[in-house]
């Protein structure tokens, strides 16, 4: 078992708790991990991003190798986009569909959409509108990381513990909350899956 | 024990505080940060000091203090912090210490968040001190564990250098039973840390005298492994992280023998024997090419050394796998590049910030005087170099604001401004305001006091609360002392006052004072 994950997104909208879930996940299920964060400067509204590896043996580098990625999962398109060189040409691009403007330059939505689509194995979900649907916003990174499970090969279950665990002390609410956002992102995903 | 998940830099914390360290000295900086707030949220204050220090060199110095009544410090800084600590760090090679100091240094190359790629190892190897490069989390808390015991072997404060992507890397950590702290035990030698000059001088000749056992130690450190490898056409040097690069390349196992370094001086043992059995020498480092440069000599005669020197690989930027790869020719098929349409996406000042409205204010101001220079400093505010406001012509280091807009004042610029932050102020510029005051320049300093560290996360500010009293202090004029809430409704005050300043000949100093958009958010959490 190998999975070489880059998350992506814009500072401040939560790829290190999508990160942080699976971590413990993984490290529940006696794996091996690494996760190269960025923090700093860039956190503050700029492009960011998280690499992810999973192994059942032991990993070297905390980078992930171009063209050796399993999966990009992102909150944003454009930002799904900016680690096209990483992903394997079998690889997955899960990501949110909707943009997250703070550029003035920011281009046309539908050439992203035409971009990500040129990738024969990707799932856009519209992650803002599912998370309002579940019931708050801000369980959009939960919405996603939902919709990237079937990818995984970590047990569901393992990945609800997490979130318990990881969302401890906010409370019984907001768990439950975060639970119900990563079912709604799963079902949708399986539901493509599917088709 | 407890597998535990951990950044880099928490499990440097962790190995410190399981290493049994009496106190932490840190002053914030990227990617060193997260050392110190681990130990600030995982211990008790009362156990384990560790408050923010004001910079580094006090962080340096007072870790000294703690070292000289016999217990373990643990000070913390980013690589360009080293260049603060410096005069302290280096002497205190020359006193050596009493309880053990681990002087954690995180380089960042690339500079991801930094104004240089400097390499920490240089400054270890000009003190003449031992130096630990981890090449993962667990050798990282190991290293942090034991590195206090083998400083209080040898007499001598250990560097130990990180980079950016080990400190922000998290994976796995096996803990190690928590050691004692030790008890005040004052130094034997009361000479030991005098450096009269008559001092000084046995005191370096017994650290000239220590360099073959530090080398000694390092040949026989286990961070120091000889890993042979059946062709010997090439010997590969692989130090600290990029040990990982390399092997990611072979995941098969490596042919070519290796010695991977996480300690130096270098184990000259090691390095000889991968000399002499292999018919090249390719040298793998973070940084700048210190162990190349030291193998090729100024003639670049003898064995051939490749690395950064001879372009095998990159000069610039952090080394990863791909880039180690080619060094052994190994390329991609196909190219696949970032597509056109996406478009690059810097960091920028948050919605709401009171930098913000300072710069609007000050955009405005500037607009009526077209010779005026803004001279900024190191901080979020920095940001303000970028559209819409590009408000700022230069950010040196921390504290040069103050002391370059004096000095523009010097030589006849008018209006000369000084933008710095108020974390950034006691860091660096007070010392500098002295300056401004005793010469009576004509400068306008503007202190923007979100009352926070706001670019490393939201650490407190050691001048919070005190920046009036503290320029009042050190001779500024009352009437010259101006505090206003920066907010979008008091931007005609804000440009008002501003020019009022700007007509006074002398120094002032004006605080746009509000909480940091991201503290408060936290807050209200």
């Amino acid at each position: 078992m190998k999975i070489d994950i880059i998350l992506s997104g814009v500072g401040g909208q939560g790829i290190l708790s999508i990160a942080a879930v699976i971590g413990q996940a993984a490290l529940e299920n006696k794996h091996y991990m690494k996760q190269s964060e960025v923090h700093g400067m860039s956190q503050r509204g700029g492009d960011v991003q998280a690499n992810l590896r999973i192994s059942d043996k032991p990993i070297f580098s905390d980078l992930i190798p171009l063209q050796q990625a399993d999966l990009i999962l992102s909150l944003e398109p454009m930002e799904a986009l900016r680690y096209m060189p990483y992903v394997k040409e079998a690889g997955w691009i899960v990501t949110n569909e909707t943009p997250f403007k703070n550029i003035s330059n920011y281009p046309n939505e539908a050439d992203i959409e035409d971009e990500i689509k040129k990738h024969k194995n990707h799932i856009l979900i519209n992650i803002d509108e599912i998370a309002k649907e579940v019931g708050s916003a801000r369980t959009a990174n939960m919405v996603l990381l939902g919709a990237a499970l079937p990818f995984l090969s970590l047990p569901e279950e393992d990945i609800e513990d997490a979130i318990s665990a990881i969302f401890e002390k906010k409370g019984e609410e907001i768990i439950k909350l975060n639970i119900k956002a990563l079912r709604a992102g799963s079902e949708i995903s399986r539901n493509i899956l599917n088709k | 024990m407890q597998n535990l998940l951990l950044l880099g830099d928490e499990a440097i914390a962790q190995g410190a505080i399981d290493g049994g360290i009496s106190g932490v000295y840190a002053y914030p900086g990227t990617p060193s940060t997260e050392i110190t707030t681990y130990i600030q949220e995982t211990t008790d204050k009362r156990e384990i000091r560790s408050d923010w220090s004001v910079n580094e060199k006090t962080a340096m110095e007072a870790a000294m203090g703690l070292s000289y009544v016999g217990k373990r410090a643990l000070v913390c800084m980013k690589h360009v912090g080293l260049n603060v600590a410096a005069d302290a760090f280096i002497n205190a090679a020359i006193t050596g210490i009493n309880g053990g100091i681990v002087v954690l240094v995180a380089d960042d190359p690339s500079m991801h968040s930094s104004q240089n790629e400097q390499d920490s190892r240089f400054y270890g190897k000009f003190a003449l001190i031992p130096i630990l490069e981890p090449s993962n989390q667990q050798e990282a808390y190991d290293m942090a564990y034991t590195g206090f015991e083998l400083s209080e072997k040898l007499g001598y404060p250990i560097l130990m250098r990180i980079t950016t992507r080990l400190a922000h890397s998290r994976s796995g950590i096996i803990r190690k039973p928590q050691k004692q702290q030790r008890p005040i035990s004052l130094p034997t030698n009361r000479k030991q840390f005098i450096l009269l000059p008559a001092i000084a001088r046995q005191r370096y000749s017994a650290l000239l005298a220590a360099q073959s056992e530090f080398e000694e130690q390092a040949n026989n450190s286990l961070y120091n492994e000889y890993i042979d490898g059946v062709n010997k056409k090439m010997g590969i040097i692989a130090c600290g992280l990029t040990f990982n690069y390399l092997m990611e390349n072979f995941p098969n196992g490596c042919e070519y023998p290796i010695v991977k370094i996480g300690q130096y001086p270098l184990p000259r043992k090691k390095i000889e024997r991968l000399i002499d059995e292999c018919e090249s020498i390719l040298v793998i480092e973070d940084g700048y090419p210190l162990v190349e440069e030291l193998l090729k000599g100024y003639t670049g005669k003898g064995i051939q050394v490749k690395g950064k020197l001879d372009g095998t690989l990159p000069r610039q930027g952090e080394l990863n796998p791909n880039n180690v790869g080619q060094a052994f020719g190994f390329t991609l098929e196909k190219d696949i590049t970032i597509p056109e349409v996406v478009k690059m996406r810097p960091p920028s000042l948050c919605k709401g910030c009171g930098h913000i409205d300072l710069y609007e204010s000050l955009v405005k101001v500037l607009k009526d005087y077209p010779t005026a220079r803004v001279f900024s400093d190191i901080g979020c505010y920095t940001l303000g170099a970028l559209p819409p406001y590009t408000a700022i012509d230069t950010c040196l280091d921390m504290g040069a604001s103050i002391t370059m807009a004096k000095g523009a004042a010097d030589g006849g610029l008018h209006p000369s401004v000084a933008v710095i932050g108020d974390s950034t102020f006691t860091h660096s510029g007070i010392t500098g305001l002295i300056d401004c005051v005793n010469d009576n320049s004509n400068v306008t300093i503007i202190i923007v006091d979100n009352e926070t560290t706001a670019m490393t996360g939201g650490q407190t500010s050691s001048g919070t609360g005190k920046l009036e009293a503290i320029c009042q202090a050190v001779g500024v004029d009352e009437n010259h002392i101006h505090v206003c809430e920066p907010l979008k409704k008091n931007i005609d005050y804000i440009v008002q006052l501003i020019k009022k300043e700007i007509s006074y000949t002398g120094v002032s100093v004006i605080i746009p004072r509000r909480e940091c958009i991201q503290t408060l958010k936290r807050k209200k959490k």
